[in-house]
Order: C-alpha cells, then structure tokens, then sequence
C-alpha cells in the first residue's frame, strides 16, 4: 500500500510537471511573439530553443507516465481519459512550438500598424491555454472547479476568433501590401489562432471525462 | 459415512463460495484494482471467520423453521437447495441459496409432518423484502456522503486511486466477514441439529463447539469455491452484468456488507438493543440482492434515471418461486433417500399422555373435554397427534404447539459420565451445582428437566420477556437445548 501511494506520489509530480512544461511553454511563446514583433531576433531565438526543449521534455515525461499507469495498473477507470488528457495537452505544446518555429523559419515581415493585434491575439489564444492547464490540474485535484475554467477556455478561444477575424480583416484592407503579403499573415494570425483552436477540443474532451469521473 | 452426508452441504457451500464472493470482490478484481490471487486469500480468510465466530445468530431462525434432526434428511433438504440453485442458475433465473434452502426446509416440514413455524417463516419473508431496501436506502445515504467528501476533499485523482484500493480491500475483507456470519446458516444450517461433532477443549484455553467446527468446514467449501471458480464469475461481475466505477462499487460493498452484518450479528443486535435502537431478526439473506438494491439505491441518488424497474419483479418472483421449487424438490429427494436408501430421514418423536402430562396441560389452562380426549393415548408420531387433535375438535394453533410441547417424550437421563463430558464453560458455577444434584435422575419430557432445575434454582429460571431480558432468555435457551441434546437417550 504504500508503495502505491509512493508511486502515485511520483507520478502526481510529473503530472504537475508536465502541466508546468504546458503552462511555461505558453508564457513564452507570447514573449517570444512579442520580441519577434519588436525585431528582437537573438531573444526571439533563445526563446524558441526553451519552447523546442520543453516541449521535448513534455514529451519524455507523458511517456513515462503512461508507462507507469499501465505498467502498475493505476487507475484503471480513467487511465485511458488521462492519456488522451495528456497526449492532447502535448499537442497544444507541439502547436506552441510549430508557431515559432514558423516564424523563425519563414520570417514574415510585419508592419508595426498589425503589432497591437498580433499581440492582443497572442495574448488571448495563451490565456486560452493558460486557463486549459488550471481545468486539467482541475480535473485531478477538484473535480468541481473543471467546468469553470473549461468554460474560461470556451471564452478565451472565441475572444481569439474575434480578434483574429479583425487582424485578418485589417490585413487584407491594407492598400500597401502585396496579395502574397496578405497571404503570409493571414497564415500567421490563423497559426496564432490554432493554438487557442487546440486548447479548446482538448477541454472539450475533458468536460466529457469530468462527467465520467463524477461518481 | 459422515462425510457423505455432509457433501451436500459442502456442495452448496462451494457453489456459494464461487458465486457470492463476487458480489463481494467483483468490481475489484474485474477492474483490476486488486489482483485476484489478494481477493481469494481475503476472502476465504474473513469468510472462515465470519462463519466460526458470527455463524450462530442467523441460524437459529432456520432452526426455528424446522428442526431436521437426523443426518440424511439435513443431506437431501441442503442437496435439494444446491440442486435449486444449480438449475435456476442454469436456467438463469435469479436464485439465492437463502430463498433455495428456506424450501427446502419447508420441503422436510411437510415430508415429516412437522409443523412450520409461521412466526419465523412471516419473519424470513419480511427479511428478504426489506433487504434490497435496507441496502439501497444505506447506499443512497454513503452515496451522498462520499460525494461530498470527494468533491470537496480535493484529494488528487492517483492518491483517490491507491486509496480507493485499500478501501475496496477493506470493505471486501467486511463483506467476506459478513457473508461467511450471515450465510453460513444456508450451507451448514440444516446439519445443526444432528451435528455429528463434538465439542473440543484444547487446554482449557480454546473451547470449540460442534457447530463451530461444522461451520468451519462449510466456511472451508466456501473458500474453496472461491479459489476454484470465482475467478470467472468475478470477471463477469466486474466487466458485464453491473458495470461500477472502484467508487460505486466501494459503496456497493460496503452496504451490501452492512446489510448482511445487521441480519448476522448477534452481539450488533444486542448492543442495538440494549442502546434503544431498533435490531433486525437475524436472518440469512441474499447477498446478491443486497447488491442489487445498493445499485439501485445508487441509481436513485442520482435522480433515478436509467433505473431497470423490471429488475424489481425479478427480485420478488425469485422470492417465491426459489421455495416453492426447492421445497418440491426436497419433497421428492426426502422420498427418495427414505424409500430407495432406506434412510431416516427424520426422528418419529413419540407424543404420550400419562397423569402427569394431563395435570400439566390442565395447568395451562386448557380445556377439560380435550385432555379428557387425550389421557392416556400415545401417538408413534406427529401427524397422527396433529390428525387426532383436528378430530376431536382442538384446531386452535396455538393449543396444539402447547400439547406437542408437554406431549414430546424425549427421555434424558443425567448420567455421571454425560456429566463429566458436558462443556462446563456454558455455565455458572451456581448452575452446575443444582445440574449436578440431579445426577441420577431421569426425565421423560423437556419441560420436566427445564421445570424442575427452576424449582432449584433462580439462575435457572427465564426471566419476563422484555427486551433487556432478551439476551438472557436467548442464552437460557441455547443452555437447555444444549442439555436435552447432552443426556438424550436415543434409540437408534
């Protein structure tokens, strides 16, 4: 027994871990969109390295865990929602990490006039997953506050939609830019935007395995 | 030989074993929260216990239903119970070892013209109906409680789980203990009375009685069911017929063990009554409609909705139909083992009325034209008595158990030897003083031993039946009966 209760310990740590990974990731990526805006490319850079470094992390850690669950046979009623809890949860890293590496890749020009909007969209889609992480350490710690913060995410991610439908709107009314211009941002605010999109179908499924887990 | 006729009982004690210990550890071990090979050990161990120490109380109902005092009528009223159980789990139709072996008693009853006791019959109906009750209204309040503890705890999901297993070890372990107490009287009930076991002494330390050691054999069929066949059922418990989360199934259990608890303890029911709480009769009850109506009670509390109600005429059709079949079916098997094996399968109790009885029953007030009827008959058995007193008019129930009571020849005699061999322990000091005056002395009839140890002594005399006064005249009983089965002289 209590070795169970060691081993449950340890795995409720990298659990918390890995949210952490999750919530890190996100603050940083918004820095990092910020300094990309503010043409700071040495920061931008060194941020993106601790995105792709966490996100690996993240990934080790999800590993272990799942092995640990049905290695040990632990929770054997919601093994199968913590996984995909987890591995969902992985992918909203993995979009975090996908952005930046987009913008690193292929180096979008930005005209100062869409920074208010890029950032207000980058700041709404991270609350997004902000607000994912508290509902998932929710769901493990206080069953009952899940669908509040689920539904922050809910109001989060439409926010996004709205200011990313505003952004796209403004790009395409700019008379200085070429189409293929337009193009290439409209691309970026819709990769911004997928991140909050992400974040949303994963509490989707937990609003679903909180009903499950209620007795 | 013994064995033999106690492999009826063992048979029953298996297929309960392999049955109910699923109703117990089901969900555990289907959902894998505990292994398999830790349910069995928990199990056999608490259900051997349960039975030895706890076994007694709800026997004695059965006891009271009918007395089957020779060994091959115990061997065909539990053969005909395990055989009921088989073919309606065959068939399957809901079936419960308590309904089956109920029948089956009552079955012998009108095989050796015994009367059935109507009191306890009424009250073993009213057990079965209130059951599934019980433990649903148990299930809806721990449903509620744990609940809010859950909800607001806020204990993380991967402790909840290591805890979730030591409870469900627990509560098993309970419920293993209340099976074995409560159903014991199901597999080895029927033996009580012909015993073939006696009383163990080790050093003045351990006191083993007969019936202890005759549940422990049937607590040890039980296990063995476990061990052999539970495995499959519990995998069909805990994955197919009621699908419960380790939570649901911890209240499940836990209620259900209650339940059975409540109509098994005696030392619970004396201590209910001796604080004014209301104490059930101590029945044997079914183990899986206790299941069955926590899951309901579960269902209920949370708003009752999905509720299957055709599960509820399920529940009582198998309150009548299981008797009624396994009571046929002990007909015919007594008939059987009496008329082709040419076996005893119940004493012929004698019942004669010389002066003395006369004078007795004149003494209860019963009247003159009657007695006048029966001086100096004596009727070979108990339903030429029962025939007589229906023609010479006596019909009111209560009148006839009086004068089968005064009637009953049951010739005792308090030998030395007896006396030397009998378990002193039972009884106080005072008490085997005044038994030990009458040494020599012989008795025709029960009440004539029980009548004239009161004249020698108070520590002998039943007290006015009160609830305080219960567990004394209980104990009481339980001494004479022990005496009249000590110096009985039986002639084979």
């Amino acid at each position: 027994m209590a070795l169970v209760l060691r081993l449950s310990k340890i795995i409720e740590n990298q659990i918390d871990e890995f949210l952490d990974i999750a919530s890190e990731s996100g603050l940083i990526t918004k820095k990092a969109i910020d300094n990309y805006l503010k043409e700071n490319r040495q920061e931008f850079n060194t941020r993106l390295e601790r995105v792709i470094d966490y996100e690996r992390k993240a990934d080790e850690l999800r590993t272990d865990v799942e092995k640990q669950l049905y290695m040990r046979t632990l929770i054997p009623e919601n093994r199968g929602d913590v996984l995909a809890i987890l591995e969902n949860t992985d992918n909203v890293i993995d979009s975090m990490k996908h952005t930046l590496q987009l913008f690193s890749i292929e180096n979008p020009d930005i005209p100062t006039k869409f920074d208010v909007l890029f950032n207000e969209l980058t700041d709404s889609s991270i609350q997004s997953v902000e607000w994912l992480v508290r509902s998932v350490r929710a769901f493990f710690k206080d069953i009952k506050s899940v669908n509040d913060y689920i539904h922050k995410v809910g109001f989060y991610e439409k926010e996004t939609d709205d200011i990313a439908v505003r952004l796209k709107t403004m790009i395409f009314a700019a008379e200085e830019l070429e189409l293929s211009s337009k193009i290439h941002l409209r691309f970026f605010a819709s990769s911004i935007e997928s991140i909050s999109d992400c974040a949303e179908s994963v509490s989707d499924r937990l609003a679903i395995y909180t009903i499950k887990r209620m007795i | 030989m013994i064995l033999f006729f106690l492999s009826s009982g063992l048979f029953l004690g298996w297929s309960l074993g392999a049955n109910d210990a699923a109703n117990v550890f089901g969900t555990a071990v289907g959902t894998r929260m505990i292994k398999f090979k830790t349910a069995a050990i928990i199990a056999s161990v608490c259900l051997v216990l349960g039975a030895v120490l706890e076994g007694a109380g709800a026997t004695k109902i059965l006891g009271e239903l009918g007395a089957i005092d020779t060994l091959p009528g115990s061997f065909a009223v539990a053969f005909a119970a395990g055989f009921t159980v088989t073919i309606m789990t065959r068939l399957r139709l809901p079936v419960s070892t308590s309904q089956a072996i109920v029948g089956a008693i009552i079955g012998w009853n009108l095989f050796s013209g015994s009367p059935t006791n109507l009191t306890s019959l009424t009250k073993i109906f009213l057990t079965w109906v209130l059951c599934p009750v019980i433990s649903a209204f148990f299930a809806m309040l721990l449903y509620w409680l744990t609940k809010y503890i859950l909800e607001n705890s806020k204990i993380h999901l991967l402790t909840m789980d290591a805890i979730t297993r030591l409870a469900l070890i627990i509560v098993g372990a309970f419920g293993a203990y209340s099976l074995g107490a409560n159903n014991i009287a199901n597999v080895m009930g029927v033996f009580v009375p012909s015993s073939p076991f006696q009383d163990l002494s080790l050093g003045n330390i351990v006191h083993i009685s007969s019936i202890q050691q005759l549940f422990f054999l049937g607590a040890v069929a039980i296990s063995i069911g476990v061990f052999t066949y539970s495995y499959k059922v519990m995998h069909t418990v805990g994955k197919d017929l009621f699908r419960l989360s380790p939570v649901t199934a911890f209240i499940v259990v836990l209620s259900h063990s209650l339940v059975l608890y409540l109509f098994a303890s005696q030392n619970l029911r004396n201590w209910l009554l001796s604080n004014n709480l209301p104490a059930l009769p101590l029945v044997p009850v079914s183990s899986s409609q206790a299941v069955i109506g926590a899951i309901l009670g579960i269902a209920l509390a949370k708003g009752g909705r999905n509720i299957q109600w055709n599960i509820l005429g399920r529940i009582s059709s198998g309150w009548v139909t299981t008797p009624i079949i396994a009571g046929f079916i002990s007909f015919m098997t007594l008939f059987f083992v009496q008329n082709v094996f040419d076996q005893h399968v119940y004493h012929e109790t004698v019942y004669s009325f010389p002066e003395v009885v006369i004078e007795r029953l004149q003494e209860e007030d019963i009247d003159g034209d009657y007695l006048e009827f029966l001086s100096g008959m004596e009727f070979g058995n108990i339903r030429r008595l029962n025939r007589y007193m229906n023609e010479i008019g006596l019909r009111e129930k209560e009148i006839q158990a009086k004068v089968r009571y005064f009637s009953a020849l049951k010739e005792m005699e308090i030998s030395k030897l007896l006396l030397r061999q009998m378990d002193t322990e039972m009884f106080s000091p005072r008490q085997l003083q005044t038994l030990n005056s009458l040494q020599g002395s012989v008795f025709l009839f029960e009440w004539e031993l029980i009548e004239q140890l009161a004249a020698l002594s108070a520590e002998w005399h039943y007290r006015e039946d009160t609830e305080e006064n219960l567990a004394h005249n209980r104990e009481l009983k339980r001494q004479f009966d022990y005496l009249i089965e000590t110096f009985r002289i039986r002639k084979r």
